[in-house]
């Protein structure tokens, strides 16, 4: 398995997943978060070339939906729950993000 | 004719100016489905409606909700797949992470190591083929409204975001980096267009954004086999964009590598009033997407009966209906009249026409020159085999029989009683002798400076004036006379008055 | 009383619903200031709704077999109008607008809810200490944990705050609280209950399941929610077995496997002792009782904390201040995000979320979460070879009794291997139940964990009844 999961590795997590973390809190996630991983190389001790890998346990394949519209839900209930609207729509700050 | 039409193919390929260098183009082409519904929803997929009124937990991506895959997006995917010649697999979806706002999940549900369709090729109106690497079906985002700054997301106050379009089905083309010229790719995405139209699976409207092309484009100097770093361009709303598109960034990439400078791998935006490409996010700091399989949703195994119902209703497509058109006609399938013929939906009424008697080479002009219009397609075959047919005994001139044409279009009449009811007769040569006399008597001065002309042998004052005179007697003649004709007896004058 | 006898009897008209839930509601009342099972206490709706229950037995019609029982909801179950948190602040004060199938359906067979309970924030934790609102207390010693995730809904139940709840599982969340409360908990085979409504945690994992004071009314309550949901694309087609029916099958010529694995170090001896004691039990009333070997089981918390994490990575994602719930503002929309989920998340679920982000990310997907999928696959092979011997398997449900708070809140590693026994099936897909069988050294409820493979209830309950019957007193 890779190396020890570093500092710079848990901010680069924490930037992905848009959480922003302290040098304190980076510190603490860092050895936690080691551990965690330190523990899992125990699967390292397992044969596992030849294993293939379980996303999921059903054996479930081709689950559809007839292509028939249905009722949504309500517009007014659904903005009263959002944090700002405007004009029927969801308001947010400025985007500077390109998309991607 | 639309901008999005096929851009025949009059212009010469490559880049003027670049001819030591060879362009790489690759395209991924998004299309938006034809379903009734949503992707994973139930919610209608439709365009143009009041802001979040096609919306439900699901495709709000609200807690708690779940996917379910609309069979008929599986039916138009397997289609798409199948009218590009790929193999249509076994495929899953997963889920490809990224933070932004008019993504409900923050996620997108998309293919990404299985997708339903790979390894298959276009056969595009010029004869070359490009080959399909995949295509993947995957959901559409919501749209944001930019407030300020003229409505552009670089300097606006806020954004609006309206999630009807979240969750539409969209399948995923990519193409393999086989295309050379702008010319070509706008000739590929102009076939894609005409055979998802035909295989009923998008409306594919540029201009709606339910078809939407981005390109990859690199330049290397000519024999040389290693690909450039390519650039990604976005924002590409019509075909004529594409072309300019990747035009520009072809000589943008060129001036940056024969000024030492290095290409930076990147998202480049295309703005269409500045004519140029902007500058996006840089790939190298490009987001890592964690794809992992989505566990919400079970696998997809068409299974080969699926597959032979597909291929078994497939209509026609553009490369064979060319084919089909071309054999009849006795000319290459490239050629423009032939291209034009399939794009309008004509070959078959060329085809019947010409199995009718019709003369080919005349069929073919009136399909390409005269029947730009809607309703064509409903003319008798019969009666175009018959209007060729007097065009070829003398008893029409092209004129005449350009006339008679418009006049079945909106009646339906057979071009026989057309032309009787016209009048039109084909002039005996002797009324149209006295009528050449006659103009050449009008003009004694132009016709003076014609015979110098011919005589001194300057064909460009030449050609300027036999236009001048056969434009005289067409009018005079109302049309009546027949072109050759009027040529050649011009020309005895000539020789005679020389 | 049961759920069964409170249905019957209020379906008899020999007791109306309304003065059933009023009783209920008086009971918490009184202790749930001390115990904290609840987010919410819906008293209103429960009395509207029982009232209709009444008048619909007034009626003459048949209101349905859960007819007027209160019923507490693990509160990350999605009901229509009324706040579903996960015991999240980036959740508070939002209303679904919608309610989860198992709500639906609760809803048709006549239960009445009379709440939403607490558990570990996005039901990541086994203490319940994970909560934004504070802990649950263990009904039967307050200084202790109730166990968790789903420490509330355990709690509503011991603490007969209601004589039914749900909860959900995703490595243990309903067994082990079930376990340390010394209430009955069922993790049903994944896909046996729709998903539909459920804030997920972990998609491949999470399963809805009962909370019951005894083995049969666990039983009628997985019948009510159990069956095909077209809304969930891995809801298992099908009818589904009646299990009241079995329950007084008995366990005569079933064969029952003690997992070896799981009853070695790191299990308490006075739980080991209960287990083996239960398998004594099982075997005087006819089953055949020997060792089962699922060696792959000992892997299973390393690969359930890298696949949990992950999926939990995406699924989370969705909490970003633009639609629902929490939102703290920023100049542009990338930094309110930042802002909104880095106060709206409390330390473990970022440590999970960093974690799931951590295993799948570029360079480090095959080592980490592959991995643990081929793991998954391994585990998922021995417990077939062992129910080719077994109709069912027996292991402790947890590895020790309730704990004090705070014991193991600074250590999550610790934390983690609460779940070591009821991972495994989980990443299986296969059910598990736990079963009070007395209590520890320390007095606190020792539960027995049945395991059966997929679809495997009817076996599994018929074994539970009988342990229920013979349980040391
Ligand atoms: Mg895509
Ligand atoms: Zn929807």
């Amino acid at each position: 398995m890779s190396d020890a999961i570093t500092r710079d590795d848990v901010a680069h997590v924490a930037m992905l997943a848009k959480l922003r973390v302290s040098p304190d809190e980076l510190d603490r996630y860092t050895s936690q978060l080691g551990a965690i991983l330190d523990h899992a190389r125990d699967m390292e001790a397992l044969d596992l070339d030849d294993v293939p890998p379980t996303a999921h346990p059903l054996p479930l394949v081709n689950v559809f939906r007839p292509d028939v519209v249905r009722p949504g839900v309500d517009r007014a209930e659904v903005l009263a729950n959002a944090p700002a609207t405007q004009d029927d729509r969801f308001r947010v700050p400025a985007i500077l993000g390109e998309e991607p | 004719m639309t901008d999005t039409a096929v851009p025949y193919l009059t212009a010469k390929h490559g880049i003027v100016g670049l001819d030591e260098w060879e362009l790489v183009v690759g395209l991924e082409v998004h299309c938006e489905l034809a379903t009734n519904t949503k992707m994973f929803c139930s919610c209608a997929n439709h365009f143009g409606d009041e802001p979040n009124t096609n919306i439900c937990p699901v495709c709000l991506g609200l807690p708690g909700s779940l996917p379910v895959v609309n069979a008929e997006a599986v039916e138009f995917a397997i289609r798409i797949g199948r009218a590009l010649n790929c193999d249509v697999h076994s495929s899953v979806f997963a889920r490809k992470n990224y933070f932004y706002p008019d993504m409900p999940k923050d996620y997108q549900v998309s293919q990404y190591d299985q997708p339903i369709s790979a390894d298959g090729w276009l056969d595009l109106a010029d004869g070359s083929r490009v080959g399909i690497t995949r295509a993947h079906m995957e959901e559409d985002t919501g749209k944001n409204t930019h407030a300020g700054a003229g409505g552009r997301i670089h300097g606006a106050d806020y954004s609006l975001i309206d999630y009807n379009r979240a969750g539409v089905p969209l399948v995923e083309i990519v193409s393999e980096p086989d295309i050379r010229s702008p010319e070509q790719a706008r000739i590929y995405v102009a076939e894609l267009r005409t055979i998802l139209l035909a295989i009923e699976a998008s409306d594919a409207k540029m201009e709606e954004g339910s078809m939407r092309v981005d390109a990859n484009v690199s330049m290397r100097r000519l024999g040389e086999d290693v690909f450039g770093t390519r650039c990604e361009v976005k924002n590409l709303n019509s075909i004529r964009s594409l072309g300019r598109a990747i035009e520009y960034e072809a000589r943008r990439q060129v001036d940056l590598i024969t000024s030492g400078e290095r290409i930076v791998q990147q998202t480049r935006h295309w703005d269409e009033e500045a004519g140029r490409t902007r500058d996006g996010r840089s790939k190298e700091e490009a987001e890592d997407y964690r794809y992992f399989q989505e566990p919400d949703l079970m696998p997809i195994e068409p299974g080969q009966a699926w597959i032979d119902r597909v291929d078994a209703a497939m209509p026609k497509l553009p490369a064979a209906r060319r084919q089909a058109m071309a054999a009849v006609a006795g000319v290459e399938p490239t050629r423009t009249a032939v291209v034009v013929a399939v794009d309008r939906q004509l070959d078959e009424l060329g085809i019947a026409a010409i199995a009718a008697g019709g003369d080919p080479s005349r069929v073919l002009t009136h399909i390409e020159h005269n029947l730009a219009v809607e309703g064509a397609g409903a003319l008798s075959p019969i009666h175009v085999a018959e209007l060729t047919q007097m065009e070829v005994k003398g008893e029409l001139t092209a004129t005449q029989a350009k006339t008679v044409l418009a006049e079945m279009l909106t009646t339906g009449i057979a071009p026989a009683a057309i032309a009787a009811a016209k009048g039109f007769e084909t002039m005996d040569t002797g009324a149209l002798e006295a009528m050449v006399d006659e103009v050449i008597a009008g003009h004694p001065a132009e016709w003076a400076d014609f015979v110098a002309i011919v005589a001194a042998g300057d064909d460009k004052k030449a050609k300027k004036l036999t236009g001048f005179f056969t434009g005289k007697i067409m009018q005079t003649s109302k049309g009546q006379a027949d072109g050759k004709a009027v040529n050649a007896l011009l020309a005895a004058k000539l020789n005679a008055g020389g | 009383m049961s759920a069964i006898e409170l249905a019957r009897s209020i379906r008899a008209g020999e007791r109306s619903a309304r003065e059933v839930v009023d009783g209920y509601l008086a009971t918490i009342a009184e202790r749930e200031p001390s115990i904290h099972a609840f987010n919410v206490v819906t008293a209103e709706q429960a009395r509207v709704a029982a009232d209709a229950v009444d008048a619909r037995v007034a009626a003459g019609d048949d209101p349905g077999p859960l007819a007027g029982v209160p019923i507490a909801l693990k509160d990350n179950l999605c009901t229509q109008g009324i706040p579903t948190t996960c015991s999240s602040k980036i959740l508070e004060g939002w209303r679904p607008p919608y309610d989860a199938t198992v709500v639906t359906k609760l809803a048709a067979a006549g239960a009445v809810s009379v709440g939403k309970t607490n558990l570990d924030e996005f039901a990541m934790g086994s203490s319940t200490e994970n909560s934004a609102f504070g802990p649950t207390r263990n009904p039967h010693d307050l200084e202790r944990v109730p166990g968790g995730s789903s420490g509330g809904s355990a709690a509503a139940v011991a603490a007969g705050f209601a004589p039914l709840s749900l909860g959900s599982d995703t490595g243990g969340s309903i067994r082990q609280p079930a376990s340390l409360c010394g209430v009955v908990g069922v993790k049903p085979t994944y896909g046996l209950v729709s998903r539909y409504g459920l804030v997920a945690f972990a998609s491949s994992l999470d399963q809805i399941g009962p909370f019951a004071t005894n083995v049969a009314d666990a039983a009628l309550l997985l019948e009510v929610i159990a069956g095909h949901d077209p809304l969930d694309s891995t809801s298992i087609p099908g009818p589904v077995p009646s299990y009241s029916q079995v329950l007084s099958d008995g366990v005569d010529g079933l064969r029952v496997g003690i997992i070896t694995e799981l009853m070695g170090e790191g299990i308490a001896p006075d739980v080991r002792r209960r287990v083996e004691e239960a398998a004594e039990h099982l075997a005087q009333n006819g089953a055949t009782v020997g060792e089962a070997s699922v060696p792959a089981a000992m892997f299973g918390l390393s690969a359930y904390y890298l696949i949990a994490p992950a999926e939990a990575s995406s699924n989370l994602a969705r909490y970003d201040g633009v639609r629902y719930g929490l939102r703290v503002d920023g100049a542009t929309t990338a930094e309110m995000m930042e802002n909104t989920r880095t106060e709206g998340f409390g330390i473990e679920v970022k440590r999970r979320i960093m974690l799931g982000t951590y295993a799948l990310s570029a360079g480090y997907y095959e080592a980490f979460y592959g991995k643990a999928q081929k793991v998954r696959t391994l585990i998922v092979r021995d417990f077939a070879a062992a129910y080719e011997k077994f109709d069912v398997l027996l292991s402790p449900t947890a590895p020790t009794t309730a704990f004090r708070f705070g014991e193991k809140a600074e250590d999550p590693l610790s934390m983690y291997l609460s779940d070591v026994c009821t991972i495994p099936t989980n990443l299986a897909g296969q059910p598990a139940m736990s079963v009070p069988f007395g209590v520890g050294d320390d007095g606190m409820p020792v539960g027995v964990q049945v395991l059966a493979p997929a679809l495997g209830e009817v076996p599994m309950f018929r074994a539970a009844a009988v342990l229920e019957a013979g349980a040391p007193s």
